[in-house]
């Protein structure tokens, strides 16, 4: 039930340029800044263009920047982060806007795919299964990154993906290095080659943006140092 | 640029102190060089440029560098250990604790000046 | 640069760093201890002139701050900046030369 009081959010309009718009939303218990933006398209303004999908904080989709920074706006009281009675709302940062709070994650995901995120088999089939045993290094190092759902809020967060277009970004590169622990995988060396060097894991700074605002979080810093840990001695020993 | 409300927090700091630093440090170091080569002319060049250094400016400068190396070298340290040693909890607490040891030996430095 | 190259820049660079951190702890140590007091530069030579020990400690500090120091700059003028390139890594090798040069010359003209 709405409370009587209201909340003055300024959502951004069009696209890389464009303004932001006011509104005024009434305030009520529990709200999440995806209600209040739900309910800005439905009665203000219908031509608003915004993203969602499950609203309970599992699939990543509703993704924007809330008061400058980026979150899962359905996991996002706005009692948490409202200043006073406002709010700001715009869309993740580092990627190209297609309309109002949606973006293109087409660069993040094309990323994704330059970091050889992806599984490689074997050539042939194995004679014995692998067996992975839960409490090994490489297993507890994949565990750890695994849940990555490809929201983009860490690519959004990092500053080095601001300042180097071309850097592959800290959720490409966590999942690289899953798979650089993953005991079947024979995608080594050439994704460490993939993922090494000025647009990969050594361009990082260890600001740990990324942690910072991971949802589920997925310490990106540690699993881009483990990059360059392997990356290194894959350099000492000739591979790279 | 609406980002700005997101680096708010310790690593952030960290690398703005680091880089910071990084810079200062090697804007400081040829004149750090050519300074000492004033030996060379022989030791009156080089006490002349040591008394133009007791300027109280001067020593305020010299113990900003002082802070600046042990800034640089303390979060060097905190970045080396997370990349070489993998993550563990009480790297947080690292950048605490080299902001702590660069204003120590900032201070050593300072004390040390007025000491006959 | 090759992946390869930008690979083993990463390796200089912490390796550097690690010399430079046992380097710049003697340092500052030295430096701490000798500035009781004050300094003239009668005594500092006279303390430091001559000692082939020193001598070589500090080409050494030299040595890793040539490797160091331009890695570094080259980091933050490629992020900081729109130059990148041949010509970044040209400028950065020339400011490691001007720092070898410099540095030589201030660790003989004390030391040697």
């Amino acid at each position: 039930m709405p409370d009587g009081r209201t909340l003055e959010v300024k959502v951004w309009r069009g696209r890389e340029s464009g303004r932001f718009q006011a509104f005024t939303v009434p305030r009520r218990a529990s709200q999440t800044v995806l209600d209040v933006v739900s309910w800005i398209q439905r009665h203000l303004d219908t031509t608003l263009s915004y993203r969602f999908a499950c609203r309970v904080g599992m699939c990543g989709s509703c993704a924007m920047t809330v008061n400058g920074k980026p979150r899962w706006t359905c996991r996002t009281h706005v009692d948490k982060v409202a200043e006073g009675d406002t709010l700001t709302v715009a869309p993740l940062a580092n990627l190209p806007v297609v309309k109002d709070l949606a973006t293109d994650m087409a660069p993040f995901f094309d990323k994704w795919a330059k970091a050889q995120g992806r599984f490689v088999p074997e050539d042939d089939r194995p004679r014995e299964f692998h067996i992975v045993p839960p409490e090994t290094s490489e297993r507890r190092a994949v565990d750890a990154g695994i849940e990555c759902i490809g929201c983009g809020v860490c690519y959004a967060a990092c500053d080095i993906v601001r300042w180097n277009r071309d850097y592959l970004g800290p959720a490409a590169l966590n999942r690289a290095w899953t798979l650089v622990n993953d005991v079947r995988d024979a995608g080594n060396p050439t994704r460490l080659a993939a993922v090494a060097g000025d647009a990969g894991c050594h361009a990082c700074h260890s600001q740990e943006n990324c942690r910072e605002h991971c949802p589920k979080q997925i310490n990106a810093t540690a699993s881009i140092a483990g990059l360059k840990r392997a990356a290194a001695i894959a350099a000492l020993k000739g591979q790279l | 640029m609406i980002a700005a409300a997101h680096r708010t927090h310790r690593g952030y700091a960290a690398f703005v102190i680091h880089r910071l630093s990084g810079v200062g440090l090697a804007a400081f170091l040829p004149l750090h060089f050519l300074a000492l080569g004033t030996a060379l002319n022989g030791e009156a060049a080089l006490d002349d440029f040591l008394r133009w250094t007791a300027h109280p400016l001067l020593k305020a400068a010299e113990t900003a560098l002082v802070v600046l190396l042990t800034a640089h070298l303390t979060g060097g340290l905190r970045l080396l250990a997370l990349e070489l040693l993998g993550w563990r909890d009480w790297q947080k607490t690292a950048v605490a604790m080299s902001g702590g040891v660069s204003l120590a030996a900032g201070l050593m430095f300072l004390l040390n000046l007025g000491v006959p | 640069m090759s992946v390869r190259s930008e690979t083993r820049l990463w390796l200089a660079q912490r390796a550097s760093a690690a010399v430079l951190a046992l380097c710049v702890i003697v340092h500052l140590a030295t430096m701490v201890y000798a500035v009781r007091g004050g300094l003239s530069a009668a005594e500092i030579l006279s303390r430091t002139r001559g000692s082939s020990a020193w001598l070589a400690f500090y080409l050494l500090f030299v040595a890793a701050v040539v490797i160091h120091a331009p890695i570094g700059l080259r980091a933050v003028l490629r992020e900081m900046t729109t130059w990148r390139g041949r010509s970044l890594d040209f400028a950065v090798v020339l400011f490691g030369i001007l720092l070898a040069a410099l540095g030589l010359r201030a660790a003989l003209a004390v030391f040697a």
